[in-house]
């Protein structure tokens, strides 16, 4: 058993997600950042699936209450084990009573904490993940809080050498300027000539309003081609009848702050979505904090389809760098 | 006696400020004595308000940022001198 000390800004149980029920207007929620998630759960041997924290900001102050092999991942918020730092992204032992705690984050905004076994929450809809707007999955369906008990589930499918590391070359490096890769559509006809060119040249800031949801930008106006709304549309020049929208699609309603929808995000409403964030690239988005800057970059399917080849050939690396050593 | 410089850092990023509510008065006032644990001022980020607390006894000497001013992660929002 892991118990919670301090619970930090906000930690919640998630795993890959809650995937298929989208049309129901499900939204996955998961693990944000994917990679530093995967990259957890096989430094521990754990079912990829397998249920971990998502430690946002700040960390948690936790105390083991068994013996745990556990590895952290993700964005720098750097660990301690009973006061004395540790490496992340290695395959670390802790004992009965050691207390894990982290100091201010350096880079990235979110660490991934992962336990041999995994965090034995109730399955909801096939998922551990919580989805905290709904109050379901995880624990309890809320983020950590002080006094709680996580139980260590059974999911292990092989034993990892303590002290294996993730080679530096796949470990990511974060950064407070970043680009993201969008492929442009649904609606971005929506958007003037002058809007579209100007949403690709300048530098969105992430405002505060930025979390599992989605992140909100500040920059400036972008402005709708005029017209005669539809039958369906809102009367705002942003509204277009209603659709799905795809996860990592940006929206700006009514032309100011464009918004990205991630995990915990509406899956259809009456927002002009002009492009949507590759799938990719999520990883990083959720690894940018509040007051650092986006630049979007257009990219074809192609381009977005060669960018997820390139992510799965570094996951299959990375568990077959871990099967020799 | 000479007097030793403590500084307040924002653990998170977030939109800073030095008010409980808006129509309340601060937390506390610059050259105003300040004991260990004392909140000083709110970050608010994804919803969450933070608090932030005095590290030491002394006296909160300056604030280094503004009402509502944005900080990035690891900001130096106040300077305490400790006696």
């Amino acid at each position: 058993m892991i118990k919670v000390i301090q619970p930090g800004l906000q930690t919640t149980v998630q795993d890959h997600g809650r995937i298929g029920y989208y049309e129901v207007g499900m939204p996955p929620s998961g693990a944000m950042d994917k990679y530093s998630y995967t990259a957890a759960n096989i430094l521990v041997g754990n079912d990829e699936n397998a249920a971990a924290l998502e430690i946002t900001y700040m960390g948690p102050v936790l105390e083991f209450h068994q013996d745990a092999v556990i590895a952290l991942t993700g964005g720098e918020i750097p660990p301690k084990v009973n006061g004395q730092p540790v490496p992340m992204w290695e395959t670390l032992a802790v004992k009965a009573g050691d207390q894990l705690s982290f100091d201010f984050v350096k880079q990235g905004a979110r660490v991934y904490l992962a336990v041999a076994g995994g965090i034995d929450v109730p399955l909801i809809m096939d998922s551990r993940s919580t989805y905290t707007l709904c109050g379901i999955g995880g624990l309890d369906g809320r983020p950590l809080q002080a006094g709680d008990e996580l139980k260590i589930g059974y999911e292990v499918k092989h034993q990892v050498k303590i002290g294996t590391r993730i080679q530096d070359e796949l470990i990511p490096t974060f950064s407070k300027t970043n680009e993201i890769r969008v492929v442009v559509g649904l609606c971005s006809y929506r958007l003037t000539e002058e809007s579209k060119e100007r949403f690709f040249s300048i530098d969105w800031t992430v405002t505060p309003e930025a979390n599992r949801v989605g992140y909100r930008f500040k920059g400036e106006r972008l402005n709708f081609v005029e017209r005669e709304q539809p039958f369906g549309a809102g009367s705002n020049p942003s509204n277009v009848v209603d659709l799905g929208y795809p996860i990592g699609s940006i929206q700006v309603p009514d032309g100011v702050e464009p918004i990205a929808l991630l995990n915990d995000a509406v899956t259809g409403g009456g927002y002009a979505t002009i492009c949507t964030i590759i799938s990719t690239d999520l990883n990083k988005m959720a690894q940018i904090k509040t007051n650092e800057k986006v630049r979007f970059v257009a990219v074809s399917i192609e381009e977005a389809l060669q960018a997820r080849k390139e992510y799965k050939d570094k996951v299959a690396q990375m568990k077959q760098q871990l099967q020799l050593s | 006696m000479p007097s030793t410089k403590s500084q307040v850092l924002s653990p998170i990023p977030g939109v800073f400020y030095r008010k409980p509510a808006p129509d309340k008065e601060v937390f506390i006032k610059e050259g105003d004595a300040v004991k260990s644990g004392d909140v000083i001022g709110l970050v608010e980020v994804m919803k969450n308000f933070y608090e932030i607390k005095a590290e030491t006894d002394g006296v909160l000497e300056s604030f280094l940022v503004n009402e509502e001013d944005i900080l990035d992660a690891g900001q130096e929002i106040a300077v305490i001198s400790v006696q």
